[in-house]
């Protein structure tokens, strides 16, 4: 208890409010004192706190100023590095009376103080960027209009639509001509690679365990919606650390590709319930990096490794389960390539388009060199600078990595030089959506290039409502606290996402995606092919970025 | 938009018979460059039909390098047609005008058509390179029965600066294009048609998808996929690839520029094959707006457009003559006397192939293939 004169003692030891990343702005005036507040929030960063304070009241016929002594209830932030404010603002959202709100603080210490016990920061989600990135500065200048009439995107026939898959050169296709047509060379003995038509912008590896159940059931739930119901060929990757064999022995499989990451979680369910699947998967997709933290390892926090997760992944309940930075029983990139690929798609049968997925990097182009010349190499998927996370160092999600733009317009080159551009497909991640411009990011990256782009926080955040934007946003999905359900594995927070609201707005998401495509590709004159590779279509109002992407500049 | 006239028939006809086509479509061209290429060709060249044609302007400058180069190869100056020019007011007069006939060199007198194919085609690139830089050397061909003309100016005014109307010109199969310069600066090598080795289309319309079909044929290392000083260039060489290089059927062309969707190439019996062509070609596909009008070399002429139908065209003709043009009123200018109720408006899925000769037209559907 505080001592009656109302001195404070000497709190130098402590930090002041002014030192974290969100001051919470709460209103005496307005509160309730219903303690919603302090009871969401995921941080303990605000508390219900009891204060003595004395007044001078006067009153009365005869008003004579006196001193009263009063109890009062208060909500007050905790100025406790641990416990600080993320600016999640769930606190605002179940306040009845608007009377408290996070307020970002931008000239926070936070950083000079997180570090603790010689252990880096860790956080979830990705980097906090408020930057204008490259995909949003680029524009589609080639406007088709009376020269080469626009297509209407409402009325021509359009379809949006890409593949995965190795396609083998027309010089090596095994044809040969019968009575004036084409007939396939059965004779060849030819090995042709299986090939999957999909939409163009895929969902991005996003783990069963870094999702909650009910996330990761609703985005499921969209897919197959999308696919069954609306006809769009959406695929989903499942991420690293398996995938339950349940689902594994579902006809729904062939609308996921499945992850087989670093440290082999997971491979172990997959490779038992092969005898028992009915249907194969869209893609297997080898994790050898990701853009939020290129050459380090996954690591999902034990608060999320529950019963569902330590099963599928063979593991004990609540370790944390950090999966190395590279497949460690590799050596080269040589035998990488050749051997996990080559023995993924024995595993499956050759029937399955097998592919890596690397952080986008400055060696992207040797690891790509290496795959143009597998046979069995079905495409190449780059994470750049911006993709996401489930938990990594703060150093790491800031600091490290490759933008996607020029790393993937680099590699698309190289595989023209090479005349491979349409052989080894190309899918760009990183960034793509991140200010909500998803058609025009992944539009600009498939006219850099690409064949396809992943997506994975930008529907995360606009299928399940992601609190906060590139200035704000809680990042403690590795926490297993996310206040939202999204990224947690406590049932009581998991259960405020309604799985049925995250696959309609999947749904939503990717039928406006592909009106908004057509709307770009229809003035460009494009309908019928996606326009891969189309950088005369594309500038930008940078010198020096136009010059790198090999784009025109325009201002 | 470019305007064209092609006509094929059994007899030589002059290709003023196409100006006189183009005349007619004035509406559609600016006077910017007329693109002739004659096939099958007539009068003195009949009689040297296994001898290469050597198609250009020059300098005076580059018809001395030109020389010593050919000179220098070993290959013999047999013939040489110059045009009787008569100036014209606004056509800038170039020094040396010419369709040159040459032997082969010795060493290469018993070798394969192929290999000799390839000769004179590194030969006319050869050429092309040295001329480029000061514009002192063009060459449009060097192909045996094949004569390229081209110049800037109205192709009406240009057939009688080039004496067209009075010389014994003549083939049996003629393109013509009368071009109108939206895109570009007016560059010979720009205008149509464009020919190589055996093939050669011209085009009404522009291409949208021109950078990345540029970058693949180019990454094909085919030595002869150079140029594409126009959007329209494409097309030849798509033709040339898939037919020669392929060695695909020529409807398959129709197949590579516009291809089926999943659905309808279920339908086709060669579906297998076609799938394959489907992924694989990928990047050839055309969105329009286009109508291309080729020939092979067997002198198949053919029309195929974009699935959009956004430059239409039109086949009609006689039995021995027929035409495909980018406008009714240059098809009736060229044979008034024919039946129209038999004229062919190619559709999405529609091929128009004449046989060579102008034995018959056949109307070739992608659907029911």
């Amino acid at each position: 208890m505080e001592p009656a004169t109302g001195l404070k003692l000497d709190f130098n030891n402590k930090l002041t409010l002014e030192e974290f990343p969100y001051i919470i702005r709460w209103r005496d005036d307005r509160c309730k004192r219903c303690g919603q507040c302090t009871s969401v929030c995921p941080q303990g960063a605000i508390r219900p706190a009891v204060k003595y304070t004395r007044v001078i009241e006067s009153g009365g016929d005869t008003p004579k100023p006196r001193p009263v002594r009063r109890i009062i209830h208060v909500i007050e932030q905790v100025n406790n590095i641990d416990n600080y404010c993320t600016g999640c603002a769930v606190c605002t959202l179940v306040c009845p009376n608007n009377a408290i709100e996070p307020e970002y603080n931008p000239q926070n210490k936070f950083l000079f103080y997180k570090n603790r016990g010689g252990e880096g920061y860790k956080r979830g989600g990705r980097r906090n960027d408020p930057g204008v990135s490259t995909l949003d500065r680029l524009k589609f200048t080639r406007i088709s209009m009376l020269t080469d009439p626009a297509l209407d995107a409402g009325r021509h026939e359009f379809r949006v639509r890409s593949y995965i898959g190795r396609i083998l050169p027309p010089e090596d296709l095994p044809l040969k001509v019968e009575d004036g047509r084409l007939v396939l060379d059965k004779s060849s003995g030819k090995f042709i690679p299986p090939v999957r038509e999909i939409f163009p912008i895929m969902i991005g590896s996003m783990s069963i365990g870094a999702l909650s159940p009910t996330m990761w059931e609703g985005l499921a739930m969209g897919v197959a919606y999308l696919n069954e119901v609306e006809g769009i060929p959406v695929v989903m990757c499942s991420g690293e650390g398996g995938f339950p064999p349940r689902l594994l022995k579902s006809r729904y499989v062939k609308y996921f590709i499945l992850q087989i990451a670093s440290g082999y979680f997971g491979w172990d369910s997959i490779i038992h319930t092969l005898p028992y699947m009915t249907e194969d998967p869209a893609a297997i997709e080898i994790k050898y990096g990701q853009g939020a933290k290129p050459g380090d390892g996954g690591l999902l926090m034990a608060p999320k490794v529950i019963k569902l997760i330590s099963e599928i992944r063979g593991v004990p309940q609540y370790v944390d389960l950090p999966s190395p930075p590279t497949h460690q029983t590799q050596y080269s990139i040589e035998e990488s390539v050749m051997k996990m690929i080559q023995s993924m798609s024995m595993a499956f049968g050759f029937r399955v388009p097998v592919y890596p997925k690397i952080s986008g990097t400055k060696t992207a182009k040797a690891v790509l060199n290496n795959l143009a010349r597998n046979p069995y190499a079905a495409a190449l998927s780059i994470d750049g600078e911006d993709g996401g996370t489930g938990a990594a160092y703060n150093i790491s999600l800031d600091k490290m990595g490759h933008p996607i733009a020029s790393n993937i317009r680099e590699c698309y080159l190289d595989l023209v030089k090479q005349g491979k551009q349409n052989e080894l497909p190309l899918i760009a991640a990183g960034g793509v959506g991140k200010k909500g411009n998803l058609a025009a990011n992944a539009a600009a990256l498939i006219m850099l290039g690409v064949s396809a782009v992943s997506v994975g926080k930008y529907i995360m955040q606009a299928t399940a409502e992601c609190l906060g934007n590139e200035y704000n946003r809680c990042n403690i999905c590795n926490t297993g606290k996310c206040p939202r359900g999204i990224t947690t594995q406590d049932p009581k927070l998991y259960r405020r996402l309604d799985p049925d609201k995250v696959a309609e707005r999947v749904v939503e998401i990717f039928k406006s995606a592909d009106v908004e495509l057509r709307k770009i590709f229809a003035p460009m004159g494009r309908s019928v092919e996606l326009p891969i590779g189309m950088s005369d279509g594309l500038s930008i109002d940078d010198k020096a970025i136009a010059e790198r992407l090999e784009i025109s500049y325009a201002c | 938009m470019c305007r064209l006239a092609a006509i094929t028939s059994a007899k030589y006809f002059s290709p003023m018979e196409n100006i006189l086509a183009l005349e007619t479509m004035k509406e559609g061209h600016d006077g910017s460059g007329l693109g002739l290429t004659l096939k099958d060709l007539g009068g003195k060249f009949k009689e040297l039909k296994n001898y290469p044609i050597l198609s250009g302007i020059c300098s005076r400058k580059g018809k001395k390098n030109l020389d010593e180069y050919m000179i220098g190869l070993g290959f013999k100056l047999i013939y040489e047609w110059t045009p009787k020019i008569r100036p014209v007011r606004g056509i800038i007069r170039r020094d040396h005008y010419f369709a040159r006939v040459y032997d082969y060199p010795e060493e290469w007198q018993e070798k394969s058509f192929k290999d000799k194919e390839d000769l004179l085609m590194n030969t006319r690139l050869t050429l092309r390179r040295m001329g480029e830089a000061d514009e002192s050397i063009f060459v449009f061909s060097f192909y045996p029965d094949v004569i390229t003309l081209k110049e800037v100016g109205d192709p009406l005014e240009l057939g009688e600066f080039f004496g067209l109307d009075k010389d014994n010109l003549e083939a049996k199969v003629i393109f013509a294009q009368g071009r109108q310069n939206t895109n570009y600066q007016i560059y010979l090598y720009a205008c149509h048609p464009f020919f190589l080795q055996g093939y050669c289309t011209m085009t009404n319309g522009e291409n949208t998808a021109f950078v990345p079909i540029r970058e693949f044929l180019m990454s094909r290392r085919f030595p002869g996929y150079v140029g594409y000083n126009s959007d329209s260039e494409v097309f030849d060489h798509i033709l040339h690839y898939s037919v020669r290089q392929l060695g695909f059927p020529l409807t398959y062309y129709k197949d590579i520029i516009t291809p089926l969707k999943w659905e309808e190439v279920e339908k086709r019996s060669d579906r297998e094959a076609l799938s394959l062509i489907k992924q694989s070609l990928r990047p050839l596909c055309i969105d329009g707006p286009n109508m291309v009008i080729g020939f092979v070399p067997d002198g198949t002429c053919f029309m195929v457009h974009d699935s959009k139908k956004l430059r239409p065209g039109v086949v009609g003709g006689v039995k021995g003559k027929y035409s495909l043009m980018s406008e009714l009123c240059g098809l009736d200018k060229v044979i008034p006397n024919r039946d129209k109720s038999k004229d062919i408006y190619p559709m999405k899925y529609d091929m128009v192939i004449v046989s060579p000769e102008a034995r018959e037209v056949k109307l070739w559907n992608q659907l029911q293939a």
